[in-house]
């Protein structure tokens, strides 16, 4: 039966996360005055993301891409590009390649899940020649972004409930399946799978790795 | 059937001595200490019980500098080093990591005190194109601060990291093929080595398994070349492991060996070590405990009161801490083959001691290291390897234990895992041996998937884990004493579930092991205590 590597991406794969995509867009407006007022605001509001993103990744989501909204779609899509290319690839950890060699070699499928949204990952994904990909989607009106996202809003349970449902439909067989995650609030993608692995974990992942005697993985 | 002698010819009688190595327990002998992870316990054994110690360290030789310096300008088989080096050519040097000798040796480590004589020499004579390769396998990489530790400071500075590294069994474009023996074992080398004009290999052989072509032909290959004698059957073949000439271990590797001959210039360096494995205030363990001191028996009561009084993890740092004192007492250099067997001869004249017949129980302790538990934990499957594997094996003609007799390990048997170096470890005993022990079909079902397991590849390779393979391997590693014994009974286990799930009885202390061997053997059993460290191997007759 068919098997496939499931990766989160932000602080697994890569060192960026979605804050460094929103302030790279901040940072590109049209117009310095702009540029700087979102720049600031962004800088402002971390300490706000980081309690929000420590107690409920949703609510995170909720505050966090609340910041796009009225941000025009085509410039968003414009700025992917530029912002993988200045900013993502430089940020991917060396050995996120060879692990994806390594996990292609075997024959397991490469599959992202991430919280990030679909433009932001496009281009990394094509760059490391995954097979697919799973995102959030923000909510566009006449071309203008509504700071919502579409649901299911990929975070924490969405994401194993999300891979439950691709393996079933794909055929995979989710105890051979591997998944890769730093984040605490990734736990139910990693309970999933057969071969979880916490990489580069947080202090509480990095615990609850040790407590179930899975490996703990570092390619920074 | 034979004719059963008369009682008094039956066996030895009490204050029983045959040399100075093998002594039997009468009704005045003092308590034996007996190493049990990381307690020294004191036992009384019964009466007529064998205990077989290991010789005197040999004398080191006075000056190891020297008898480095004689070697290489005095190769067996090979021209002197000095003229096989031109200006420009492009050197490797090899070493062996972290898990020979055991516990490491106090500094200098004589790898240190060789390449230094080497480097000089490759400096003097023009050449400047050298690479300082860790022969890890599929082991561990070592850490810096080891890697320091091993070849001292100067050198590691000058050459750490991008000329002194670990070899990366993993790293495709890192690996050549050089062929296939007859026997069709494929066998693949670190390409810095094979492209080199010459290998210098430095190497510390502790026991005859060690050294020789396993050096190269395993210290510098990967996973496909090594699971060909890595396996099930050709370690219940070999009688035993430290015999090379009726090991087929050794007849596999020596196979890939010569194909590595044919492609490579290699010069081999290779060392003997004697037994003294305690500092001085410790040797007293290693002795006759009849011939005890007050001052040894304070000594000890001194070590067991602060033991007692220890965590675990507090012990195994300060064993960890203590290095060995060990001596050199033979240098040999040049081709191969002939100067691993003058170190063999010169290691089995330490440790050989003659044992007249097997016995049908024997004991052996499990002490607090191994080759793969420094600076770490040694979890279940590392003390089986160590009692199945290595002790099992220390002997040549016959094991120490008859056919169909019975084992007892002394270990508290932890269920305690170091989750950076032995993560593959924790996944196969948590996930394999609950539903089979079979070698075979561990090998069959499971160790490729654990081989070619990306975290488990990435974690070898990026991090100080050892290979997903190894806990395999070590599995395999125990397969001739599993075959050979009847029971096996994990003495002073502080759990029921480790000894269960290693297909073992577990016992409360070795008085109630040796009463449950007993029960299988029958009563009037022989019993033979292997009194390790320090290393003594058993030639029975």
């Amino acid at each position: 039966m068919a098997a496939a590597a499931f990766y989160d991406l932000d602080g697994t794969l890569c060192r960026t996360n979605l804050v460094h995509a929103y302030a790279y867009n901040a940072r590109n407006q049209q117009g310095i005055l702009r540029s700087i007022t979102r720049t600031l605001s962004t800088v402002a509001s971390i300490p706000a993301f980081l309690v929000a993103d420590f107690f409920d990744r949703r609510l995170f989501n909720q505050i966090f891409f609340r910041r796009y909204k009225g941000e025009s779609e085509d410039r968003l899509r414009y700025l992917a590009q530029e912002l993988f290319d200045k900013v993502i690839k430089d940020s991917i950890y060396p050995g996120a390649y060879q692990l994806i060699e390594k996990s292609r070699q075997l024959g397991l499928r490469q599959v992202l899940v991430t919280g990030a949204v679909d433009f932001t990952a496009l281009p990394l994904v094509r760059h490391l020649g995954l097979d697919d990909m799973v995102t959030n989607h923000l909510e566009f009106v006449d071309g203008k972004a509504t700071g919502r996202l579409l649901p299911p809003v990929m975070a924490s349970a969405t994401k194993a409930s999300w891979i439950r449902v691709y393996a079933e439909k794909e055929g995979l067989n989710l105890s051979e399946c591997y998944s890769y995650s730093d984040s605490m609030s990734d736990l139910p993608m990693l309970s999933v799978v057969g071969h979880p692995t916490a990489t580069n974990p947080d202090f509480r992942l990095r615990n609850t790795a040790l407590q179930h005697d899975w490996p703990i993985l570092d390619l920074r | 059937m034979s004719k059963r002698e008369p009682k008094a010819l039956r066996g030895p009688t009490p204050r029983h001595k045959e040399g100075d190595e093998v002594v039997y327990i009468d009704t005045d002998s003092a308590p034996r200490l007996i190493f049990s992870g990381e307690d020294i316990l004191a036992e009384d054994l019964p009466i007529g019980t064998r205990v077989v110690y290991a010789k005197p360290p040999i004398e080191g030789l006075n000056n190891r500098g020297a008898a480095v310096r004689y070697a290489i300008n005095h190769p067996i088989d090979m021209d002197p080093l000095y003229a096989m080096l031109a200006p420009g050519m492009r050197v490797t040097i090899a070493l062996d990591d972290i898990s020979l000798p055991l516990p490491p040796m106090r500094t200098p480590d004589i790898r240190q005190t060789i390449l230094e004589i080497l480097l000089e020499l490759l400096d003097a004579n023009g050449v400047d194109d050298v690479h300082l390769v860790i022969a890890n396998c599929l082991h561990r990489f070592m850490t810096e601060p080891e890697m320091k530790r091993m070849v001292g400071k100067k050198i590691f500075d000058a050459f750490y990291p991008d000329r002194y590294y670990n070899h990366d069994a993993e790293e495709p474009d890192n690996l050549v093929h050089l062929g296939k023996t007859s026997h069709g074992e494929p066998i693949n080398i670190n390409r810095r080595c094979v492209e080199s004009d010459l290998v210098i290999y430095v190497n510390i052989t502790l026991v005859p398994m060690d050294g020789g072509h396993k050096s190269v032909a395993v210290g510098l290959c990967d996973y496909e070349s090594v699971r060909v004698h890595h396996d099930p059957e050709t370690i219940a073949a070999s009688d035993s492991m430290m015999d090379p000439p009726h090991s087929m271990l050794n007849t596999q590797i020596v196979r890939q060996g010569e194909i590595v001959d044919q492609h490579m210039k290699v010069f081999h360096i290779e060392t003997a070590l004697n037994n003294r494995m305690f500092a001085s205030a410790t040797d007293f363990l290693g002795r006759n405990e009849d011939e005890f001191s007050e001052f040894d028996r304070m000594k000890y009561e001194a070590l067991r009161f602060g033991l007692s009084k220890l965590p675990a993890a507090a012990k195994r740092k300060i064993f960890g801490a203590i290095p060995s004192e060990y001596d050199v007492v033979a240098c040999y250099a040049g081709k191969t083959q002939p100067v691993h067997d003058r170190i063999v001869a010169k290691l089995n004249e330490q440790y050989m001691v003659s044992v007249k017949g097997q016995s049908d129980i024997a004991i052996l302790p499990i002490p607090y290291v191994m080759p793969y538990s420094i600076n770490s934990i040694m979890n279940p499957i590392l003390v089986q390897v160590m009692g199945l594997g290595y002790f099992h094996h220390f002997y040549r003609g016959k094991p120490i234990v008859r056919k169909g007799g019975a084992l007892i390990l002394c270990h508290p048997c932890y269920d305690e895992f170091d989750h950076k170096f032995h993560p593959s470890y924790i996944e196969f005993f948590n996930r394999l041996l609950p539903e089979t022990r079979d070698a075979l079909t561990l090998q069959r079902k499971y160790e490729e998937e654990f081989a070619r397991n990306p975290s488990y590849i990435e974690m070898y390779r990026r991090g100080n884990a050892y290979h997903g393979a190894h806990p395999f391997f070590m599995w395999y590693w125990g397969e001739q004493g599993r075959r050979h014994v009847g029971k096996i009974i994990a003495a002073g286990a502080q759990n029921a579930h480790v000894p269960a799930r290693m297909g073992w009885e577990r016992a409360e202390s070795l008085t109630e092991a040796i009463a449950m061997a007993r029960g299988f053997v029958g009563p009037s059993a022989s019993i033979t205590l292997m009194k390790w460290p320090p290393i003594v191997m058993a030639d029975v007759e």
